[in-house]
């Protein structure tokens, strides 16, 4: 089982926080890998929160044909932190040669574009450095976007940290948000794209659980949006309905739960709003889910987001103080992180309930 | 001594000989009253026996003359292999049994094609046998409970529009609906198939609408029942219970002139509207109605006049798919003001993967379903050779459909339900899950209805007189002696009972894949046996 967690805080935090949280949650063999996903970045990259930034992991000649196609494409490098690893031995790890971060600068014609069309450009270039790097086996590209860093390996997050020396804080590496998994797949092929979180367009998801209805989310999203793509993992089914929902229908986020796990129609006969409802579960019946899971995920505004499946098969908790709040699959997490908590204050999430977490740490929470 | 002729029927011709033992026989004459078909008679017989009458053994041979019971050797009073001599037979006296070697077919041919009701027996292959659920919840994501949890065993009938299509705007950070959407209602993902009052006789159409009724009522189960083409009871179509109904029109339309003059006295809307296309089980024929079977209230309903109802195999005026969407889908939705959802029924062809492309693009999103009719469906008269040589089998083509949506990224918009040899081996429920993850959102089905009502015809020809008129069990016959042979309750009772199992039967089938709503084209919860079927319909081939 993938335990999942996020820290969204106040005042800049370092990853070590985020092993720190996920760390104590490991059972028997299920720590494989470490995902984060950091969004609202400070320290090395605080100058340059509104130019994309590239995270990849590749070999020498992945980079020279990222290189070149961003060249070709008129962007122009602006900063880059290339992490110095500890290459200590006995660390349980299997690296790629390179861990890029890399700043750009816009076209010059970008100024010129609506701010869907430079979402595009962004995605479309990300999609193109990715077909670059998968044709060629050169190389995997997580995220292209303004603010947002991701970093994805396999092997015992401990050793991860240490190889990226992450549980030093040298103020380099710093965010407002962080969204973290400890576990490669273990159950399928071992693959970096199917580590958790996914990051589409500003948004950012992780889950634990299995999406039972894999294949029927998979037939439909395929043709929804050319930005679904890879399907390496059934969770990256949740984020693209999330982005469907959110950034293509531009539905309010209180419209998410109900097209994952929408009311029963006993249910939704009760309601006042039983049209909209009855009309969303028609027409995205192929976007539900239907098995266990619980979902975090970051939005572009920044906010936060939790939800757990319509028969909470799958343990989610909320902890928080005045500088943070955090979600941690499981209760100890919090502890080790926050053990000064009020933990009167933890919230268990219901099988219908949705939580968001703005800026301001203000905790919204709605039964869908 | 009798001369032998070549051509003379024998009842060694038949496919079903009479085994008759003359010693158990009480002559209560029960047997030959009972068989609608007069293939049995009395008849004196001489026979030659040994008696012996006195104190001591005296055996003494005499010539009697002995009433017996007697096959005919006919080709037109034949047996069917009913058994209903059997059934009533006090002293198993009697029975029907299958003669391997006969040459019924053969000769039978004088006048004309033979004509029969039931199911294909040449083609009753079943693929969903091989095809296994072989993809079960263990511990990463848990099975189900099946008696202890909630499950939404709901289907659409209607048409679905693409959620950027639904007519929503934002209100105070809610969403509304800026205007109408076209109707879907959501029921039972088991439709009782349309049997006409005609095809059915009036209290077997009864026992079905009956149980349809109470699994709506009192089961909390929203079964919906096709009229068939032949119309409804006025008092039916005036009352609270029409809304149980999916109102059918075929090519003969008939029916319909009630049907359009109740309209203004319908206090809620049907269920939905049927335009029946094609029948699986006779694709290319129309409707057909024995004289027989036209009975005065049949001649009522349908305004016609005693004689055989034969329905074009087209309806009249109709040359394309789109002609049928502007005309009769617009015409059928506008009769109902656009709030009862309108659907077609084809039969299953090479071809049907392109209507339904052609439906699913069609600009009004006017078509509220696509029910395809297989091969394996049943019919109450037709050629055999229809029967038995056309069609087209129903599972790969309700794939083959569902991914021809896939591919366009319109799956689920116009719902997809299947039918024909459903439930052929007894296991609706089973038959039913496996076309719901290959891509159905439902199934419709008829001849396991009429087999609850009490219907032998099988697939192995036997019985299959659902043309004559004559039918042993009442269900499919006007004669009102044979008629009052069905108990209506007792018939609806046998329904309601088998729909209930069925419902629990499907969540046995969604608790161990981890689902409580519908695994609509979750086709990696199946596998197959086969290594063809499983290329065939794009799933796990395990041995």
């Amino acid at each position: 089982m993938c335990r999942i967690g996020a820290i969204k805080s106040k005042i800049p935090v370092h990853p070590s926080k985020a092993l720190h949280l996920m760390l104590p949650q490991q059972e028997g063999h299920d720590n494989s890998g470490f995902a984060m996903v950091m969004q609202d970045l400070y320290g090395t990259f605080s100058d340059y929160k509104d130019k994309p930034l590239l995270s990849m992991a590749c070999t020498q000649k992945g980079n020279q044909l990222v290189e070149e196609y961003m060249d070709s494409h008129n962007f122009v490098q602006l900063a880059e932190w290339i992490p110095i690893p500890n290459k200590q031995p006995g660390l349980d790890i299997q690296a790629m040669p390179y861990y890029i971060f890399r700043n750009y600068d816009f076209p010059e014609h970008y100024n010129e574009l609506s701010d869907k069309e430079k979402q595009d450009m962004l995605l479309d270039t990300r999609l193109a450095l990715r077909k670059i790097l998968e044709d060629s086996g050169q190389g995997y590209v997580y995220s292209f976007w303004p603010d947002v860093l991701t970093l994805k390996e396999i092997g015992d997050p401990r050793d991860i940290a240490t190889y990226f020396h992450l549980w030093e804080d040298s103020g380099c590496l710093l965010a407002k948000n962080i969204v973290v998994q400890c576990r490669q797949n273990t159950n399928y092929d071992i693959v970096r794209y199917a580590a958790h979180p996914f990051f589409l367009q500003g948004y950012t998801l992780c889950a634990n659980g299995e999406n039972t209805f894999y294949t029927k989310n998979k037939e439909f999203q395929k043709s929804l949006h050319r930005g679904y793509i890879g399907f390496e993992s059934d969770s990256q089914c949740f984020l693209y309905t999330l982005h469907y929902v959110l950034h293509e229908l531009k539905w309010p986020i209180n419209y998410y739960k109900h097209v994952i796990t929408p009311l029963s129609f006993e249910e939704i006969e009760e309601r006042e709003d039983k049209d909209v409802l009855k009309a969303i579960r028609q027409s995205l019946a192929h976007l539900e889910i239907n098995g266990p899971n619980t979902i975090i995920a970051t939005l572009p505004d920044n906010c936060m987001i939790t939800c757990c499946d319509s028969k909470k098969l799958r343990p989610v908790v909320l902890g928080q103080d005045e500088n943070i709040v955090a979600i941690s699959s499981e209760v100890c997490g919090l502890n080790e992180i926050m053990p000064d908590r009020n933990k009167e204050n933890d919230i268990y999430p219901n099988e219908r309930e949705v939580i968001v977490i703005d800026d301001e740490l203000e905790v919204q929470r709605w039964k869908q | 001594m009798e001369a032998v002729r070549t051509q003379d029927v024998s009842v060694n011709d038949l496919a079903w000989k009479i085994e008759y033992h003359a010693e158990r026989c009480t002559m209560c004459g029960s047997c030959v009253a009972a068989c609608s078909f007069k293939a049995i008679k009395v008849e004196v017989q001489r026979q030659s026996i040994v008696v012996s009458t006195d104190n001591q053994p005296k055996p003494e041979r005499r010539q009697i003359a002995r009433p017996i019971i007697k096959q005919k050797a006919s080709l037109t009073d034949f047996c069917r292999g009913c058994g209903i001599c059997e059934k009533i037979c006090p002293n198993n006296a009697i029975r029907p049994i299958r003669n391997i070697d006969n040459r019924q077919k053969l000769l039978s041919k004088d006048s004309g094609p033979i004509k029969r009701g039931g199911r294909t027996n040449l083609n009753a292959q079943r693929t969903l046998d091989s095809i296994v659920v072989g993809r079960i919840s263990q511990m990463t994501d848990p099975s189900l409970d099946a008696a202890r949890h909630t499950f939404d065993i709901r289907a659409p009938f209607g048409r679905v529009l693409s959620p950027k299509e639904l007519p929503f705007k934002l209100e105070n950070g809610k969403m509304v609906m800026a205007h109408k959407a076209p109707p879907v209602n959501w029921i039972y993902p088991l439709i009782f198939s349309d049997m006409s009052i005609g095809a059915l006789s009036t209290r077997a159409w009864e026992a079905v609408a009956l149980a349809c009724a109470y699994l709506n009522e009192k089961c909390g189960l929203p079964v919906r029942m096709s009229s068939g083409e032949g119309g409804m009871p006025v008092k039916l179509m005036e009352s609270d219970y029409l809304k149980y109904f999916i109102l059918q029109i075929a090519s003969g339309h008939f029916g319909w002139n009630r049907i359009i003059k109740a309209i203004p006295n319908m206090k809620v809307d049907p269920a939905g509207i049927l335009i029946k296309i094609g029948q699986g089980a006779k694709p290319g024929d129309g409707g057909l109605l024995p004289a027989a079977k036209v009975a005065e209230h049949v001649q009522a309903i349908r305004g016609v006049p005693k004689a055989t109802l034969s329905s074009p195999p087209n309806h009249q005026g109709l040359y394309s798919i789109e002609e049928s969407v502007q005309k009769m889908h617009l015409s059928l939705n506008a009769a109902f003001g656009f709030r009862v959802p309108v659907a077609i029924k084809c039969a299953a062809s090479s071809t049907s993967v392109s209507v339904y492309n052609n439906l699913l693009r069609d600009p009004y999103k006017i078509c509220g379903g696509f029910f395809l009719d297989c091969i394996q469906g049943g019919t109450g008269a037709a050629n055999e050779v229809s029967l038995d040589h056309t069609g087209h089998p129903v599972v790969s083509k309700i794939r083959d459909c569902y991914q021809a949506a896939v591919k366009q990224g319109l799956q689920g918009q116009i719902p997809l339900y299947g039918g024909g040899g459903i439930g052929l081996t007894g296991d609706a429920a089973a038959d039913a899950f496996k076309m719901i993850c290959l891509g159905a959102n439902g199934v419709f089905v008829g001849k396991v209805l009429i087999q609850l009502l009490g219907c032998v015809g099988n697939e192995q020809g036997r019985c299959n007189s659902c043309n004559t008129g004559k039918c042993p069990m009442g269900i499919c016959t006007q004669d009102p002696r044979l008629v009052k042979r069905l108990d209506v309750d007792k018939g609806a009772q046998k329904i309601v009972d088998y729909v209930l199992t069925f419902d629990t039967e499907l969540k046995k089938f969604m608790a161990p894949i981890g689902n409580s709503s519908l695994p609509v084209g979750r086709s990696d919860a199946l596998v197959s046996t086969d290594k063809a079927v499983a290329d065939k319909l794009g799933i796990q081939y395990v041995c």
